[in-house]
């Protein structure tokens, strides 16, 4: 969180008129729509979201217990603010931007205390500065002025601030500086820091969104194969509770190609998060082999911490992703989950006693909800450069009805949906992703990709196991009447196919090390394997084999082997496989 | 203190009154009715001259003539180690005619949320001696996994079965001279009925486990909003026990559900406009705050497991509280009401039970490196044969293959074999890993796609087939 304290805004003090929950109202605050507040005597951080007559209505990020009408409070006339600028990468935040380390050390307590502020990024560290431009040159606002290495990863471009009028550089030197000193200067008066500040609610400026080409390789058969999503594209990964929503977003923070992560845990588990304040230090980054962490910053509301800063975290982390997408990167940000999100505005608004829409949530959700995944995209940004921002959010739709609220808008925005499946997670198919009813429509704009860097009939064998898929829904129903012997030899052995592509191809564990990240080849790799053992097996039932032989082959089982054979060695074992599923095949006839 | 007696309304739960003092949100309050009786309750909602207040003992017998005073203070739980073997109503106070208690410390009841930065990730595998947990649903210390039963399922003989024989096997700390990593189990019921407390109670002084208890009692003839601070007592002492004293303590929660309508009685009687089915929209968030008080602190010794128990209204695990619930705690074990007809003990379903914190617990050097493909396996031919006895009804056995018939012959043997063991039988993991790879070893080898090619050599009986046929 930006240290508006700091600012020299004048402020004006207000007296509480009442509290109740995360919701307080104070009279004579003379504030703004949107301004951070300082409520109480334990100056608790709360954001103004309703002015009536003389009354503010603030939500608090805090907990209010003991607060007391009579109390005053503090406007620091700033709206609610993030600090952008190194060291927001490995770094945990709660969901106003303060680091959850910072606090602990603060507090001295492994619990949460109230009242404490820290700045969102250290305002003492040096970091050695690297200018780009030379004395002489004209800069524009988001022009790179010099890098700093923020982590083994990431080089962090300090960049001239939006606002800014630009103009010509008169100073720029290399050196050791920390985030608020100035490492250049302009003929415009301006001073260049490493630090900007930006209000969290306003999306920062772009030049031009386009559209996506390149595929956010994730490392995950279902998606890379049946359901792939665009650098710069939008996801919804909906389903019950426990269904893989949360492990399903994991892999893609750990395995996908991104180039920084913002991984948002909205309303849900501590232990996911010191899961992944655990793992990703120790976990390579597939791209650099660096430590994931290097280039992932992490956001936790978790669901016991107030929540009116979860209402606050989704705009917190895509403030800080549009900050990384400025200097050229291709950022994906996950939000686990944006049901948690769409219910603090719920429980905000009802306290508010504004009129109820649809299941009590406020009449603007779907604007909230659309407002954010707009913030997505592939972008050309106003220093020329190209960046990306992909977000993934997860929804957790009570009961497992998609039908509700939060699932529907959020369908109606994003165009890569993977619909969880209680059924499947039952029976431990995991990733538990239904390819009946997912979709993904940037696959014919990826398809040119995936030609050309992968296969060149990929899209043609994605085609033919989405069919084969099909065929096996429409062959279940009948086989619930009149069970499978009862079906013609062809169709028996259509059966056989697809459950090799449900079981040696879908599904991926993610706990098993060589079989939790996929590279495109290999999953390309073992879907042809499976059509190989297809297309020679109904050769051999045309020929007139009868079809529990051609399914007793010793080879065919080997298919689910294919996942767990090391990457470097899968293709040699595919190989030899195919050679002996052809063999054995032939053998029979 | 000053006393007021400016009541202005009484609606359900709730007692509004006049005031010309600034009085603190979540603040306690005492009320004298004009007979002379004392009841507590809790600032709501506080405006200057106006509180809304939340009558825990109910507000019977509370007229406008009754005397409001305003304690200054938010509610507490006193905490002691000697709380060990004492029984308490659902407010906190003794029951049980022993001695005062001394505290420690008075400690704020509404617990502050860990840091996820101090969390330690809890892997550390509790063995129950139940099959259908230790095999399939693995227990770690510091996890929330609660039982989602139904009206009229044996769930408090498994949770007992739990308190009981629950232990971290082979840990060579040198702890204390018995028992070494045994449980302080402190045990929440809420709304329960006194046939069900005698059942928990009895069960305890049996086995001697209250010595190493602390059981809060709000029982079913108990005022109903009570129930909304049993828990948070329960659970701050359980912080204290674990955090402060470096005990591993299990906190058992009963019932769930009786909780949740106390939730909704009050959220109706503020007019409140209510969330799914009637309850409270933020009825998530004040579960979560009671679940997540679970967990490990790093650099702590103690920890805090919790098996919360529901009864799913009309079995339905979509309903609001096994819902919400689910969506926060690391899995849920499901009993099944066709097991328990069928005589299962436990009735354990374990299609739809989970444990998320499993992974982490299991394998090699921490209970056994087939563990993780053996469970996969299990689900998988069990998920099968389950698929095929509703296909074996319709066009009956004959007209399967015999591959078929195995996964059907498969899963009756893994309900009788696996599950059914009884409350009685405690079973270490070993042997639960063995009768898993029995039944494995009925299926065909080259089925066994779940687990490691090696460790189908070690633990694949190649005659089993023969035996069973
Ligand atoms: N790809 C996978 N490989 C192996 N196991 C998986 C996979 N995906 C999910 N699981 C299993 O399913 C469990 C639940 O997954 P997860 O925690 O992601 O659910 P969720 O949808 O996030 O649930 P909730 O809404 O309650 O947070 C995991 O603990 C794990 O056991
Ligand atoms: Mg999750």
């Amino acid at each position: 969180m930006s240290q508006a304290t700091d600012s020299e805004a004048v402020r004006e003090d207000g007296v509480i008129e009442s509290v109740s929950g995360p919701v307080v109202t104070a009279t004579d605050l003379g504030a703004k729509m949107n301004d951070v507040v300082y409520v109480g005597d334990e100056g608790l951080m709360g954001e103004v979201i309703e002015i009536e007559g003389n009354l503010s209505t603030i939500q608090v990020y805090e907990e209010t217990s003991a607060v007391a009408p009579g109390e005053p409070v503090e406007n620091t006339g700033e709206p609610l603010s993030v600090d952008l600028g190194p060291g927001m990468l490995d770094t945990i935040y709660d969901g106003v931007q303060r680091p959850l380390d910072v606090l602990q050390e603060k507090m001295d307590s492994a619990f949460l205390d109230r009242g404490v502020d820290a700045p969102g990024i250290d305002l003492e560290k040096t970091w050695e500065f690297q200018p780009e431009v030379e004395v002489g040159d004209e800069v524009e606002p988001g022009d790179v002025v010099g890098v700093v290495e923020e982590t083994v990863t990431i080089d962090h471009k300090v960049m001239v601030p939006p606002g800014y009028d630009g103009g010509e550089v008169t100073a720029i030197e290399a050196g050791n500086f920390t985030v608020e000193e100035p490492v250049a200067e302009l003929d415009s008066g301006e001073e260049i820091q490493m630090r900007q500040e930006w209000p969290v609610r306003r999306p920062r400026p772009s030049a031009d969104k386009q559209t996506p080409t390149t595929p956010l390789v994730s490392g995950q058969r279902i998606l890379d194969g049946l359901f792939p999503l665009a650098k710069g594209g939008t996801a919804a990964i909906p389903g019950p509770f426990g269904s893989g929503k949360t492990v399903t977003q994991q892999s893609l923070a750990k395995f996908s190609d991104a180039d920084i992560v913002v991984y948002i845990g909205c309303g849900e588990r501590g232990n996911e998060m010191t899961e992944v304040i655990d793992d990703f230090p120790e976990l390579p980054d597939p791209q650099t082999g660096n430590a994931l962490m290097a280039r992932t910053c992490l956001i936790a509301n978790t669901s016991n911490m107030p929540v009116a800063a979860r209402e606050s975290c989704v705009y917190t982390g895509i403030t800080i992703a549009e900050f990384y997408r400025d200097m050229g990167y291709d950022v994906a940000l996950m939000a686990d989950s944006t049901s948690r999100w769409a219910e603090a505005m719920r429980e905000i608004s009802s306290r508010l006693e504004e009129m109820p829409g649809e299941e009590g949530y406020p009449a603007y959700l779907a604007a909230r909800l659309s407002q954010f995944y707009e913030r997505a995209g592939y972008f050309e940004n106003i220093n020329g450069t190209e960046g990306s921002i992909s977000v993934i959010g997860a929804v957790s739709p009570p009961g497992g009805d998609f039908s509700e609220p939060v699932t529907q808008n959020t369908l109606r925005i994003v165009k890569t949906f993977w619909a969880l499946d209680a059924d499947l997670a039952e029976r431990r198919h995991f990733p538990a992703i239904n390819w009946n009813e997912s979709y993904s429509l940037y696959q014919d704009q990826l398809d040119p990709w995936y030609r050309e860097n992968v296969a060149e009939d990929y899209p043609e064998v994605r085609q033919w196991a989405v069919d084969t898929l099909d065929e096996e829904g429409e062959l279940q129903e009948i086989v619930q009447l009149v069970g499978k012997d009862a079906l013609p030899p062809d169709q028996q052995l259509t059966l056989e196919v697809a459950r090799y592509l449900r079981e040696a191809w879908l599904q991926q564990n993610a706990f098993i090390e060589v079989d939790q990240y996929c590279p495109p080849e290999k999953t390309y790799g073992i879907l042809t394997a499976i059509k190989h053992f297809n297309d020679e097996a109904f050769e051999a039932l045309d020929a007139g084999v009868p079809v529990e032989e051609i399914q007793n082959i010793d080879a065919a089982p080997q298919l689910n082997r294919i996942a767990t054979t090391e990457d470097e060695e899968a293709e040699e074992f595919t190989d030899e496989l195919e050679a002996d599923i052809t063999e054995q095949l032939r053998e029979l006839y | 203190m000053k006393e007021y007696q400016t009541i202005t309304e009484i609606s359900g739960p709730l007692v509004f009154a006049e005031v010309d003092e600034d009085i603190g949100y979540d603040e306690i309050v005492e009320i004298e009715t004009p007979s002379g009786d004392i009841k507590r309750g809790q600032i709501l909602e506080s405006s200057s001259g106006l509180v809304a207040i939340q009558v825990f003992e109910g507000t019977e017998g509370i007229d406008t003539n009754s005397s409001v005073r305003f304690m200054g203070e938010t509610m507490k739980m006193p905490v002691t180690e000697d709380l060990l073997g004492r029984v308490l109503d659902g407010s906190g106070n003794p029951i049980d005619g022993g001695p005062d208690i001394v505290p420690d410390e008075r400690r704020d009841i509404v617990g502050a949320a860990i840091n996820p930065y101090a969390r330690e990730y809890p892997e550390e595998f509790i063995q129950t001696g139940i099959s259908g947990i230790d095999g399939m649903n693995t227990l770690v210390r510091g996890q929330k996994l609660p039982i989602f039963s139904a009206s009229g399922l044996p769930h408090n003989d498994l949770a007992l079965q739990i308190a009981r024989q629950a232990t971290v096997p082979e840990e060579d700390e040198g702890e204390d001279e018995d028992g070494g990593s045994e449980f302080a189990v402190v045990f929440g019921a809420m709304g329960i009925t006194a046939e069900e407390a005698n059942e928990f109670m009895d069960d305890f002084e049996r086995t001697g486990a209250l010595e190493r208890s602390v059981v809060f009692m709000n029982l079913a003839d108990d005022p109903a909003v009570e129930r909304t601070v049993t828990p948070r007592l329960a659970l701050t002492t359980a912080e204290y026990l674990a955090f402060d004293k470096g005990y591993h303590v299990l906190v058992i929660l009963t019932d769930m559900t009786n909780y949740c309508e106390a939730l909704r009685e009050i959220g109706a009687a503020r007019e409140e406009v209510p969330g799914r089915r009637g309850y409270p929209g933020y009825m998530y968030t004040d579960l979560a705050q009671l679940y997540e008080r679970a967990g490990r602190l790093k650099g702590v010794e103690g920890s805090i497991t919790q098996i919360p128990i529901l009864t799913m209204p009309g079995d339905d695990d979509t309903h609001p509280i096994p819902d919400l619930t689910g969506y926060i705690t690391e899995g849920q074990i499901m009993m099944d009401r066709d097991l328990e007809s069928q005589g299962l003990k436990p009735p354990i379903n374990v299609l739809p039970s989970l444990s998320r914190l499993m992974d982490d617990g299991i394998g090699e050097g921490l209970t056994r490196a087939d563990h993780g493909g053996v469970s996969d396996q299990l689900y998988a031919a069990y998920a099968e044969g389950q698929d095929l006895r509703d296909l074996v009804n319709i066009v009956g056995r004959e007209a399967l293959s015999e591959r078929d018939n195995k996964y059907l012959d498969f899963a009756d043997q893994f309900e009788s074999e696996f599950i059914d063991q009884g409350f009685d039988t405690n079973r270490d993991i070993d042997e639960t890993l063995n009768i898993g790879w029995d039944l494995l070893s009925t299926l065909p080898k080259t089925e066994l796609n779940r687990v490691d090619e090696e460790l189908i050599e070690k633990y694949y009986q190649e005659d089993a087939e023969a035996v069973e046929a």
